[in-house]
């Protein structure tokens, strides 16, 4: 626990400073500028009497990839679902700490996880389309929910959200067949689609790529390029080599610590723990 | 010594016999008892066709169907009457249980705690226990004369004063009826229908809870637009085969519905079912066609019943989501 404090302190701002550009060394060579879009102070998860999460304190900057790296069962998944309070649905499952957005504890009492949700998007590890509805159906799923009934704006935001998600050429010529009849890749991207569609500001992926073929791996992660301009993505991967790919910084968790936390770059070639070391070389995990 | 000890284990070669006969015969039993499943239901059907032939040769199979007259005294008989008996209580049952039932599930397989939603899916599944006779002895007691003294008169009476052209459809209120045999009838197939969309429901991956959960639905927008959309297969096919129950219900009916051969039926007046009539008339049936016809009744109701599990099947194959590429 003070391990994990020591090392996470100099990417641990003192609540909303949300410009600050002194985050420590690691920090000032990349994107410093970036203003912290969601910003997590002391987030610790309990599974009844165990720990599963231990006091993680991470800024994550507007526009850009965070991955969160670490061998099974080492709470990362964890903490990615208290980010947008996805643990509020399991039995015996406590959150403490801050998790803050643009501002706003999402924890504090009086915010409505429902409302969170809407802005802290997620894709998760098997692809999710609603299977009895359309493509399009799924799509509009999120706005119709809170009653947008009008007929262009869906179709408008239809198109945007599978644009934005490298779907529309596939899917604009039957938006109408349903949705569990395209493959497991598409059905991902009509998964992000479908989180980008309510505007979401923040998308956490929990492994998005896991279930899927190399082709359709490779297609998320130029989504996920492409998806940076916009949005702010965290992403959750046992795959050491898809973080270096997508992501901009890295955060390193071990037994439910966040170990360590830098730019991709000097995690993969310059890592300052021995334990993340021997992650990234392979010698366990 | 490593290698002979291996060989023997390999080769074991008195066991294999006995392991292989023993495996014949068990696919033996297996595919035998299977086959004498379905070898019951076609003699069955034979018997019914066969003891409830003269009737069909007579009246001819539409002319029997659709026969409105019921009278062993003229040895005149048709089995409409019992037809739209059987399907104006079963469906009036399905339509009024469906909803609460659906309302039972959804409750127990999502919003209660654990302690409670196991009490209530134990009271569904004993309600599904009760023998029927004993449904219909408390209908005698207790729910006819509630109904009768705090329904059927007022509403009489009103009707009398106020709007008498309607009494032809209401009848004379006579308390056994088919109102009272639809409330019986709905309150006997909720544990059914309750119980078959319960477990669909619980089927319901939780990624797909999960989905609708992060795109910011709330906890009734979950259900509505993942859950049961999800499950409605399983909700159709248990709405389906409680109506097949409903309609081969016999003794709680018979016992409530009144018991009156003669179209038109009203709603507070006697009417009766297929299978009413077939208890109630067979130990009476002293004419050889009288006895014929509640066979071929049955041989009809046993097509309808058919129909409706086959409806069923298909439906849950159509509708199961589960089912396809996904």
């Amino acid at each position: 626990m003070e391990r994990a404090n020591a090392t996470t302190r100099p990417d641990t701002p003192s609540p909303p400073r949300p410009t600050d550009a002194g985050q420590g060394e690691v920090r000032a060579a990349v994107a410093s500028e970036a203003k912290a879009r969601l910003v997590t102070e002391g987030i610790s998860v309990h599974y009844g009497a165990t720990l599963g999460v231990r006091d993680v304190s991470l800024t994550f900057r507007d526009k850009t990839v965070t991955a969160l790296i670490g061998p099974s069962g080492c709470g990362k998944t964890t903490f990615l679902r208290s980010l947008n309070r996805m643990h509020d649905l399991s039995r015996g499952v406590k959150v403490t700490g801050r998790a803050v957005l643009d501002g706003t504890d999402i924890y504090a009492s009086g915010v409505d996880p429902v409302t969170i949700r809407r802005r802290i998007g997620m894709v998760f590890q098997k692809p999710t389309p609603f299977p009895t509805m359309s493509i399009y159906d799924n799509v509009v799923a999120g706005l119709k929910l809170v009653g947008i009934r009008d007929r262009r704006l869906l179709d408008e935001v239809a198109e945007r959200s599978l644009r934005q998600a490298a779907l529309w050429d596939e899917v604009k010529d039957r938006l109408k067949a349903p949705a569990a009849g395209i493959s497991g890749g598409q059905q991902q991207r009509l998964s992000i689609a479908r989180a980008l569609a309510v505007e979401a500001d923040v998308l956490l992926m929990d492994e998005p790529t896991s279930s899927l073929d190399p082709q359709s791996t490779m297609r998320i992660e130029e989504l996920i390029h492409q998806l940076k301009d916009d949005v702010t993505i965290i992403i959750v991967t046992h795959n050491m080599q898809q973080a270096a790919r997508v992501s901009d910084y890295t955060a390193f968790f071990y037994e439910g610590n966040l170990i360590e936390v830098s730019d991709t770059n000097t995690m993969f070639t310059n890592p300052r723990e021995q334990r993340t070391n021997d992650y990234i070389t392979g010698r366990f995990g | 010594m490593q290698r002979s000890a291996t060989s023997a284990i390999i080769r074991a070669p008195t066991k294999a016999i006995y392991r292989r006969l023993g495996d014949n015969a068990f696919q033996t039993v297996v595919v035998g008892l299977g086959i004498t499943i379905m070898l019951l239901a076609v003699v069955l059907a034979w018997v019914l066709l066969r003891d409830g032939w003269e009737p069909l040769r007579i009246f001819g199979f539409l002319g029997f169907l659709t026969g409105t007259t019921w009278d062993p005294v003229q040895n005149d008989y048709g089995t409409w009457p019992f037809i739209v008996g059987t399907l104006i209580t079963s469906i009036a049952g399905l339509a009024l249980s469906f909803f609460p039932a659906l309302g039972v599930a959804i409750f127990t397989a999502e919003y209660a705690p654990r302690w409670l939603a196991s009490i209530i899916d134990t009271i569904v599944d004993l309600l599904a226990a009760i023998p029927s006779v004993v449904v219909g002895i408390w209908g005698i007691f207790v729910l006819v004369p509630f109904l009768q003294n705090n329904v059927y008169l007022p509403i009489y009476f009103w009707t009398f004063e106020q709007a008498p052209q309607l009494l032809p459809i209401l009848g004379p209120p006579a308390g056994y009826n088919l109102v009272t045999a639809t409330i019986v009838l709905a309150l006997m197939i909720v544990p059914y229908t309750a119980a078959l969309a319960r477990d669909s429901i619980r089927l319901v991956p939780r990624s797909q809870r999960e989905a609708a959960r992060a795109l910011g639905a709330t906890r009734w927008e979950v259900m509505r637009m993942a859950v049961i959309p999800y499950a409605r297969g399983g909700i159709v096919a248990g709405a389906i085969l409680s109506f097949g129950r409903a309609i081969g219900e016999t003794m709680a009916v018979a016992m409530l519905v009144g018991n009156s051969n003669t179209l038109p039926f009203t709603l507070f007046g006697p009417a009766a079912t297929m299978p009413s009539v077939i208890v109630n008339e067979f130990r009476e049936a002293v004419e050889n066609l009288h006895l014929a016809s509640l066979m071929t009744v049955g041989f009809y109701l046993f097509l309808i019943s058919l129909v409706v599990n086959l409806i069923a099947a298909w439906m849950q194959r159509r509708y199961t989501v589960g089912g396809r590429a996904l």
